[in-house]
């Protein structure tokens, strides 16, 4: 069995979530596995995370490197290039970073890519079965690969569950001499951090949230109506933004906001991982879609097969009702 | 700018209720509207957008079968100056990697300064751009959703977490995966595609492109696809039936119930 390693990332010295969703997803390939992580960066903050995730990982690689202050991908692959052996199985997560490095990585490995996988079945003779999603997530598929040449594996955020397991004290191991001078094509130049925008959606305990459903900027009105009766906000799903109908900052999802609200009305949203990668703390969602077979409703608490563009006046009206009788 | 946009043809997923065949190995593909990738919608704008500012061409290119002619045409009415289609019997069961290959072999033939793809297509893999700029050792980044022209080279910024943006300086030639919200794709009408129905659409096969057939196709696949299945439905989700005064009703009292009324 080839070894797992899992590359970490981390930033100001704090591992991120994936450290150990990466652990749990190497334990569903190999229940006894120790998996090795690998942390590239450099000064302080790469010690304070090596030292951090040795709770997690029994064997830490560390490699230091100033070119590697920040997570540049294309710097990135030629270090764990020069560092992973033959035949290694590497378990990165399937977000920003690990959509930008693993295809490549994969190339110069001369290894599989597995994109995106939500769970892990089964592995025998080496041939690795997993669930991936297709459609917008509205179909699953098994897909296999032959792991014995190695692979590079992208694990969805969030679907595997972290473990409770017994804290080990895992040790460092520095790989930094391992990895020569390390020059790219593309150059880190600076980040711009989102504009805040007129409503914080992160603070309404109540969203009136629009997705595609919405079919044209002029029924934004539909929701925003809802929204004032109920005295809640309105947010979005991508292409809701994307037509340029809302504000960057109503959105929610992994490249949005992240909302914690007691109350979710997803209307007209079809539900893709990015979406509910932006919703927290358990809301009570309300999910209505002409669609039956949209994602949203397999993570829906209740749900309404309608259109939006009927329902939402229908709801309005209720509660406005409801309103005039409590007053 | 010499730009290739890398398409694909796809079942819209925003009209279309996707359901499983009857031996459970493909989707019904029966009577499905079918589009162009979204994101790769947005690529092509962009190329448009940047060869009507610095000069140049930009030319659209698919893998796949006669049937994919049409999203070719489309990109042609928005304004593509010309569309290649790569197909051959060989190429069938490719895997994102025998993709990237078979494109790899076409750049090599022409002369292009800017690759772009979508940043992911139907299947969610995210994968064939940064293959294909790996084989190729171009530079790549992903996600990109601002592209400005330097001499010799481009800023672009990537969208990263929290709707923050990375922006990074990158060399020519480069490949490049577009995120959707780029830009405003311009409206395609069938008179458009009308007046483009004569312009010929070349179709080359392996032996032009000059791929070895045993690279690609379903044999040299890494990762193969076994079955497709529909995800069982979680526990909690209740589908309410009633009529849509009586949802709505409902709805009203759930979120009262659940502390969301002031």
């Amino acid at each position: 069995m080839s070894h797992i390693f899992a590359y970490i990332l981390h930033r100001a010295g704090v591992v991120d979530d994936s450290a150990a969703e990466l652990l749990a997803a190497a334990r569903k390939i190999d229940v006894n596995t120790s998996p090795t992580a690998i942390l590239t960066g450099c000064g302080a903050d790469l010690d304070a995370a090596c030292s951090s995730v040795r709770s997690l990982y029994s064997e830490v690689w560390e490699v230091g490197n100033d070119a590697l202050a920040y997570p540049n991908a294309e710097l990135v692959r030629q270090a764990l290039v020069a560092i992973l052996p033959r035949n290694s199985i590497l378990l990165l997560p399937h977000d920003h970073f690990g959509i930008d490095l693993s295809p490549g990585l994969s190339v110069k490995l001369d290894c599989a890519f597995v994109p995106d996988a939500v769970a892990i079945d089964s592995i025998e003779h080496e041939v690795l079965q997993l669930v991936r999603q297709e459609f917008g997530g509205q179909v699953s598929d098994h897909v296999r690969c032959d792991v014995s040449m190695g692979a590079v594996i992208n694990i969805r955020p969030g679907a595997f569950k972290a473990e409770q397991t017994a804290a080990t004290s895992g040790v460092i191991v520095d790989k930094s001499s391992a990895v020569g001078s390390l020059t790219a094509r593309r150059r880190y130049i600076e980040t711009i951090i989102a504009e805040s925008g007129d409503v914080d959606i992160t603070k309404h305990s109540v969203l009136v949230s629009i997705g595609r459903g919405i079919q044209e900027k002029d029924n934004v009105a539909l929701a925003e109506d809802l929204a004032e009766v109920l005295g809640a906000a309105v947010s979005c799903s991508r292409p809701v933004v994307d037509a340029k109908w809302m504000e960057k900052s109503r959105q929610v999802g992994s490249s949005g906001k992240t909302v914690k609200p007691k109350v979710y009305l997803a209307c007209g949203i079809s539900g893709a991982f990015q979406h509910l990668a932006g919703i927290k703390g358990s809301p009570f969602i309300i999910a209505i879609n002409k669609n039956s077979k949209a994602p949203i409703f397999q993570v829906a608490d209740v749900g309404i097969v309608d259109d939006i563009l009927e329902f939402l006046p229908e709801l309005t009206r209720r509660v406005r009702e409801w309103r005039g009788v409590a007053a | 700018m010499n730009i290739l946009v890398c398409v694909r043809r796809v079942p819209d997923t925003s009209e279309n209720e996707i359901q499983l065949n009857a031996e459970g190995n493909d989707i019904e593909r029966e009577e499905l509207v079918y589009s162009v990738n979204e994101p790769d919608n947005y690529a092509v704008e962009e190329a448009l957008q940047i060869r009507d500012r610095v000069g140049g061409t930009v030319t659209v290119v698919t893998v796949g079968g006669e049937e994919d002619e049409e999203v070719l045409r489309r990109e042609l009415a928005m304004g593509a100056n010309q569309a290649v289609l790569i197909s051959d019997d060989a190429f069938m069961g490719s895997d994102g990697r025998g993709i990237a290959t078979i494109l790899k072999e076409f750049v090599l033939k022409g002369h292009y300064d800017l690759i772009l793809t979508g940043v992911q297509a139907d299947d969610g893999a995210a994968q064939v751009g940064g293959m294909l700029a790996a084989m190729l050792d171009y530079p790549f980044a992903s996600l990109v959703n601002s592209i400005s022209v330097e001499d010799g080279r481009l800023q672009v910024s990537r969208e990263i977490e929290g709707g923050n943006r990375e922006i990074n300086e990158i060399e020519l030639p480069c490949v490049l995966s577009i995120q959707t919200g780029i830009n405003e794709p311009r409206y395609v009408g069938m008179r458009g595609i009308r007046q483009v129905a004569s312009v010929p659409i070349p179709t080359l096969g392996a032996g032009d492109v000059g791929v070895n057939p045993v690279t690609v196709g379903q044999k040299a696949a890494r990762v193969k696809r076994v079955d497709y299945f529909v995800p069982t439905r979680s526990e909690g989700a209740e589908l309410l039936c009633g009529s849509r005064k009586e949802n709505a009703e409902k709805v009203l009292e759930l979120v009262a119930a659940k502390g969301g009324l002031k």
